[in-house]
């Protein structure tokens, strides 16, 4: 008789690691229906598994990986980088609603944590409540958002009104479920047979016709000054000659990320007269020889996205004359695809990781082509412009700068608003002329003159005319023109503490100054005394080593502080 | 093309450098060490652990030295004092976050931290992870991550293998396997490149062998495939401790889990270390199970002038018995150049006949037969790195993701870099999702496919007719024989479209390169060498062959099966292909050898199989093969050879045609001698000896002397 062998290991059925269920890839491919499966296109994928099913469940991400002939690990990273994703690798998928309050500087200081605490266990365990950054709604603080449908001034009733109402899409003009501001929310906006009717797209159809030579109207955009009101302010002419100068094909992307806290201006003009900036982008392709435009919207703005799909298809219908592919893509929740590098990685379905410069994006962009990149508000000023002559921009302005600026005024004086006023303008004289003052039992002490990387100045200094460059001598930057206004209800402390933390969170994790800086910072911050030297020594290193403009300006308020506001740290 | 020469300033002198040359390997060149983490010379440079950094004149913040190029009059400082402090600054953060003792001997943070003095970091670490020990070769100590995306390099741009990601953001970024998996339960096919590539002891071989040193480092290739690695074994005590790619030109320092992992196999404890010797009276039949544990019922211990001795003499008696060709030998196409070679001299002279085979005849001798035929060379025509230079690359019938591992990753590489990678193959591999065209088509339906791809070439007149001209003949004969197999008719018989079929002919043809790379499933058939004849047939019509990135590449199994097979480890030749029929090559053999030779070729190993069951062939001698165990039909051979009067077997384990052995000599494993194999690129290559063999076993050379 022959022994019997040690038995062997059972072979697994199937290769090792997770495998396609069959359940899984129908739903996919029922979903992405005839989609293309470009790898450019995960993140508009994404979303639609997340809209259809609540949740990216790993079974469906998988599913679409093989789909898309990805790697899993490539599905998972972009999936797991992006706030609005909601992964389930193994269990039950989040509940139904979830509201997210944001709890950003403007927010913090409207009492968000007063609504993070009350609203879990008034609204239950059927309603995930979670920490949102900026939603660009900082005029209306406390902002929160139910599914899809946000709520300015929020409460807790308004808040618990809106998820009874199983109300979770941003609401439209003529919606039968109750929102307490529809108006604000919602305001109305010039259509596109409106603005038609008002003679848009005349001027792009004109230059399109040959009215003009793009020499020409590129002298004309360097001529009015125009700079890029993202907030890195590069004159626009240049840029056009620059990424004019690259070979074909060039590509546009449009920057409407709008993630800095304290900023809203985009969505202001957005909500109200979207065709300006399109008819914008389209003068600019004309002139600089762009086959495709990509606009890149953030998540958080789902009325726009609204309106825009409605408005792009009506210009699409009937175009004023055979214009340029124009491609809506959608964020996912991320602060850092506002960088322009990073939107375009996002744009192609990755994560929001910022490119190392050189190659600038005019050279190298999206899809490795010369690319003009623009924030939507710099071209919403085109057309009128172009129409009114260069002379009109450069003729406004004040202390000496020239040109308009969109201020986003948010915090303790009375109007936050979107405030429309001279490029130069002190805060001093924004807060008197266009806020109607201080909130009442609040006196100014200080403010944020660009949002959270622009750093944080005392009231002492409310004399420095506001523009580009003029701060940079105080170790601030106008960047967006988000100007948050701080009272003795405030502390500068308190304010870097918020600044840093949102930082840290919105850092995406490449390189080390950043993703490891900031979370030390903010460390060393919570303390009681700062350890002063360490976190300058800190502060410096992130300033020159970090990749993007995130890492850099992360110190910014911190740093402030310690200049500025020195009575608080002692 | 090298990028244009400049002149730029480095810490204050001027140098010069290329527009095309990093500012790291500029200032290292210039005997100038800049501090680096996610910077390792061949990888991609990535920029992001930022302890690069140097000072450009003019420029707002510091750069990354390993991502800038130095442009004419550039002014860059490595050592200013802003520099400094951001390189200790940001190893201190990276210092932080890991464990005060590391997992390696060779942690680069580490060494950056001692050579820059930076001291105990002033910051709280982070909430570190826990232990991932779920692989059985690799741990997985993210505690010891700095996030620096060499593992992502090393597995998704250099390997392919597309497993490891890096996933959520900011703080909480973390390296993960597929869906932050366990590593041992993710699609991790243990390549250990990651390993390889990590600098701080992250990712590190299992069982924390990574922290011992080795008293020696042996430079060798790898034993496994015929793509032919170059590998270093780290050996302390007489053990390999573990094995890390070295830069050979087959695999840039690369290698999958056999070559790094799979060397646990030479101190197994049933290595054969004393030579054995049948009992007397225990029979030989084909119904048996080995049982290594229990080799006394069969066998006893021998000297080795007893069992030499005896080996030879049932040999010679056999011989002079029953004749010159009652005696056969297998050899192997895992032994050495020289064994082949002094095997199939054994054979021819010692034995006296032709009767010499090895395992390629059940591999490529199809495709060798058909190379011979069709282009007098019975191997590839390029390496397959050529794959690089290429615009198409046809692999047909081979699944190189599994089986050339290695060889597979600069197949993918090309692809990712937009060449065409056109995979034919009844049976999905891998290598599918890399493929711009995947055609599954109809098993056994090769010739069909590949004669309707030659029916596009002829028609839509892709051939080129110079080429066809001046180097090759019978092309109007194809012309015609093709005719009748239009993709259209053809369609239905190999289950691809016709639309298909013509696209990549066209692709094939039209390419400034085209390849072909095949395996077993072309030349495995009945009509094998057919197959591999529409291949060659394919690259001749359309001069895909003699010019950079094109060109025929059958993928060579065993590491020496190309070896064996030039050294003459085959009845029909003698080395180097010297026909045995051929009247002069066998004159220069006998003047070479001194004797005279059998002028008719022998027995190939399906033959001698069928032989030994009629009872011609008596006698054999089988080094390094198992053909009880890897013949087609097992018990046909294990019939065969239980028939033989006299069999010796040379091997390392007792294995199931040493069951059946009269003697059994104890050889040598690979890492335990010194030798040449050559790979499939026809390179050929030295394994140096790093372990001492077990017991009293010999190495293979010395048995066969």
């Amino acid at each position: 008789m022959p022994k019997t062998k040690k038995a062997l290991k059972r072979a697994r059925s199937t290769p090792k690691g997770r495998q396609v269920d069959p359940q899984a890839l129908e739903d996919i491919q029922k979903l992405l229906e005839s989609a293309p499966r470009r790898r450019d296109l995960l993140i508009e994928h994404l979303h639609k598994i997340q809209d259809r099913f609540g949740c990216l469940s790993a079974p469906h991400l998988v599913a679409l990986a093989a789909e898309m002939k990805m790697a899993m690990a490539e599905v998972y990273e972009v999936a797991t980088f992006y706030h609005h994703f909601d992964v389930v690798k193994d269990g039950d998928a989040p509940p139904a609603i979830t509201v997210r309050v944001c709890d950003s500087i403007a927010c913090e200081m409207a009492g968000s944590h007063q609504l993070l605490h009350q609203l879990p266990d008034l609204l239950g365990p059927g309603v995930r409540v979670l920490h949102a950054p900026c939603v660009g709604r900082c005029d209306t603080a406390p902002v929160a958002v139910v599914g899809q449908n946000p709520v300015p001034h929020a409460n807790v009733e308004k808040v618990a009104a809106l998820v009874h109402a199983n109300a979770l899409k941003h609401p439209r003009r003529d919606s039968t479920t109750p929102h307490p501001h529809l108006d604000v929310v919602t305001p109305g906006h010039i259509d596109y047979a409106s603005y038609r009717a008002q003679g848009g797209y005349e001027l792009a159809r004109s230059l399109d016709g040959g009215a003009k030579t793009r020499d020409e109207i590129v002298a004309a955009m360097e001529d009015s000054g125009l700079r890029g009101l993202g907030g890195a302010g590069f004159p626009a002419g240049r840029k056009w000659k620059t990424v004019a100068a690259g070979p074909a094909p060039r590509l546009m992307a449009i920057n409407i990320d709008e993630g800095e806290p304290g900023t809203f201006k985009d969505r202001y003009y957005l909500e109200r007269d979207p065709h300006r900036f399109l008819e914008g982008a389209l003068i600019a392709a004309w002139a600089v020889g762009i086959d495709e435009i990509y606009i890149y919207l953030r998540d958080e703005y789902h009325g726009c996205r609204e309106i825009l799909e409605t408005e792009i298809a009506a210009l699409r219908a009937n175009p004023p004359y055979a214009i340029p592919a124009m491609h809506l893509r959608r964020g996912a929740g991320a602060y850092i695809c506002g960088e322009e590098s990073a939107m375009i990685e996002s744009i192609e379905g990755k994560r929001g990781e910022p490119r190392l410069r050189p190659p600038y994006v005019a050279q190298v962009g999206l899809f490795g082509r010369p690319t003009l990149e623009h924030n939507m508000e710099t071209l919403h000023w085109v057309r009128e412009i172009l129409e009114k002559g260069p002379g009109w921009f450069a003729g406004h302005g004040r202390h000496g700068r020239k040109g308009l600026r969109s201020f986003s005024v948010v915090g303790r004086a009375k109007k936050n608003n979107v405030h429309l006023a001279p490029a130069g303008i002190t805060v001093a004289e924004l807060i008197d002329e266009y806020c109607g003052g201080m909130l009442d039992g609040h006196v100014f002490y200080g403010y944020l003159p660009g949002g959270a990387s622009g750093g944080i100045l005392p009231a002492s200094m409310s004399d420095i005319p506001l523009d580009f460059d003029t701060l940079n001598q105080y170790g601030c930057f106008i960047g967006s023109a988000a100007i948050v206004i701080l009272s003795n209800h405030d502390t500068a402390t308190q304010t870097a503490r918020n600044l840093m933390k949102f930082f840290s969170a919105e850092s995406c994790g490449q390189c080390t100054p950043c993703r490891v800086g900031t979370a030390k910072a903010l460390t060393l911050m919570t303390q009681t005394s700062w350890d002063q030297p360490l976190l300058k020594e800190l502060s410096q290193a992130m300033v020159d080593a970090s990749i993007c403009g995130l890492g850099q300006a992360a110190p910014n308020p911190a740093l402030s502080v310690m200049k500025y506001f020195p009575q608080e740290i002692k | 093309m090298k990028g244009a020469a400049v002149t730029f300033t480095l810490n204050g002198a001027a140098v010069s450098g290329r527009a095309d040359e990093s500012l790291i390997d500029a200032a290292a060149r210039h005997g100038i060490e800049v501090p680096h983490l996610c910077y390792k010379k061949g990888m991609r440079p990535d920029g992001n652990c930022r302890t690069c950094m140097v000072e450009i004149k003019g420029e707002r913040v510091l750069a990354p030295s390993c991502c800038r190029y130095p442009t004419e009059g550039m002014e860059v400082t490595t050592n200013s004092t802003r520099a400094v402090a951001s390189q200790k600054m940001v190893l201190e953060l990276l210092l932080s976050d890991v464990p005060e003792t590391s997992y390696t001997l060779n942690s680069e943070l580490d060494l950056w931290a001692k050579r820059l003095s930076v001291g105990k970091p002033r910051f709280a670490s982070r909430h570190q992870p826990v232990q991932d020990i779920s692989h059985p070769a690799i741990a997985v100590n993210l505690d010891a991550c700095i996030q620096c995306g060499r593992c992502v390099r090393a597995c998704r741009e250099e390997q392919v293998n597309d497993v490891i990601g890096y996933a959520f953001r900011g703080s909480d970024s973390k390296i993960v396997f597929d869906f932050d998996d366990p590593m041992g339960e993710s699609t991790c096919v243990a390549c250990g490149e990651c390993v390889q590539a990590c600098p701080t002891g992250a990712l590190m071989p299992a069982r924390e062998v990574g922290k011992i040193v080795a008293d020696k480092q042996v430079e060798s290739v790898c034993p496994y495939c015929g793509v032919g690695c170059q590998l270093t074994y780290h050996v302390k005590a007489n053990q390999i401790l573990f094995v890390q790619g070295k830069n050979g030109p087959a695999n840039s320092s690369r290698l999958c889990v056999k070559g790094r992992y799979g060397f646990d196999y030479v101190q197994h404890k049933h290595r054969l270390t004393r030579p054995l010797m049948r009992k007397p009276g225990v029979a030989k039949h084909k119904d048996f199970i080995v049982d290594p544990d229990n080799w006394s019922d069969v066998f006893r211990e021998a000297t080795w002038e007893e069992a030499l001795a005896f080996a030879a003499d049932g040999l010679r008696t056999t011989r002079d018995t029953c004749g010159k060709r009652s005696l056969a030998g297998f050899g192997s196409a895992k032994g050495t150049n020289e064994e082949a070679y002094l095997f199939q001299k054994l054979v021819r002279t010692g034995f006296g006949s032709n009767n010499v085979d090895h395992c390629t005849r059940l591999c490529h001798a199809s495709s060798v037969a058909a190379l011979m035929e069709g282009i007098n060379s019975g191997a590839v025509s390029n390496p397959v790195r050529d794959v690089a230079r290429a615009e198409v690359i046809f692999v047909i019938g081979a699944n190189p993701t599994v089986n050339h591992p290695v060889a597979a990753t600069f197949m993918k590489n090309a692809a990712r870099n937009g060449v065409k990678l056109i995979v034919a193959d009844p049976r999905r591999s891998d290598l599918a999702r890399h493929a711009t065209h995947y055609l599954q088509f109809n098993p056994d339906t090769d010739v069909a496919l590949l004669n309707a791809m030659l029916h596009v070439i002829v028609e839509e007149g892709l051939v080129d007719d110079e080429f066809v001209r001046d180097r090759t003949s019978g092309y109007d004969a194809l012309a015609e024989n093709v005719k009748a197999f239009s993709p259209e008719a053809m369609a239905p018989i190999c289950g691809i479209d016709a639309a298909t079929i013509r696209e990549v002919s066209r692709l094939y043809a039209t390419s400034k390169g085209s390849m072909i790379m095949w395996g077993m499933g072309i030349s495995q058939h009945i009509h094998g060498t057919d197959n591999a004849r529409c291949l060659i047939a394919l690259a001749l019509s359309t001069g895909q062959i003699g010019k950079p990135g094109s060109g025929l590449h059958p993928l060579r199994g065993q590491n020496n099966v190309q070896g064996a097979s030039d050294s003459g480890l085959i009845p029909m030749f003698y080395p180097d292909y010297q026909r045995v029929a051929a009247p002069a090559a066998r004159e220069r053999f006998e003047t070479l050898w001194g004797t005279t030779l059998d002028p008719d070729p022998g027995l190939t190993v399906v033959e001698i199989m069928n032989a030994a069951k009629k009872r011609q062939i008596r006698g054999m001698y089988v080094m390094g093969e198992n053909p009880a165990m890897s013949d087609p039909d097992v018990d046909h051979a294990r019939e065969a050879l239980a028939m033989l009067d006299h069999l010796v077997v040379q091997d390392i384990f007792l294995t199931e045609t040493a069951y059946l052995a009269d003697v059994v000599l104890p050889a040598t494993a690979w890492p335990e001698k010194d030798g040449t194999v050559t790979n499939t690129d026809r390179m050929v290559q030295l394994g140096r000896k790093a372990l001492q063999a077990p017991g009293d076993a010999r190495p293979d050379l010395w048995i066969i002397n």
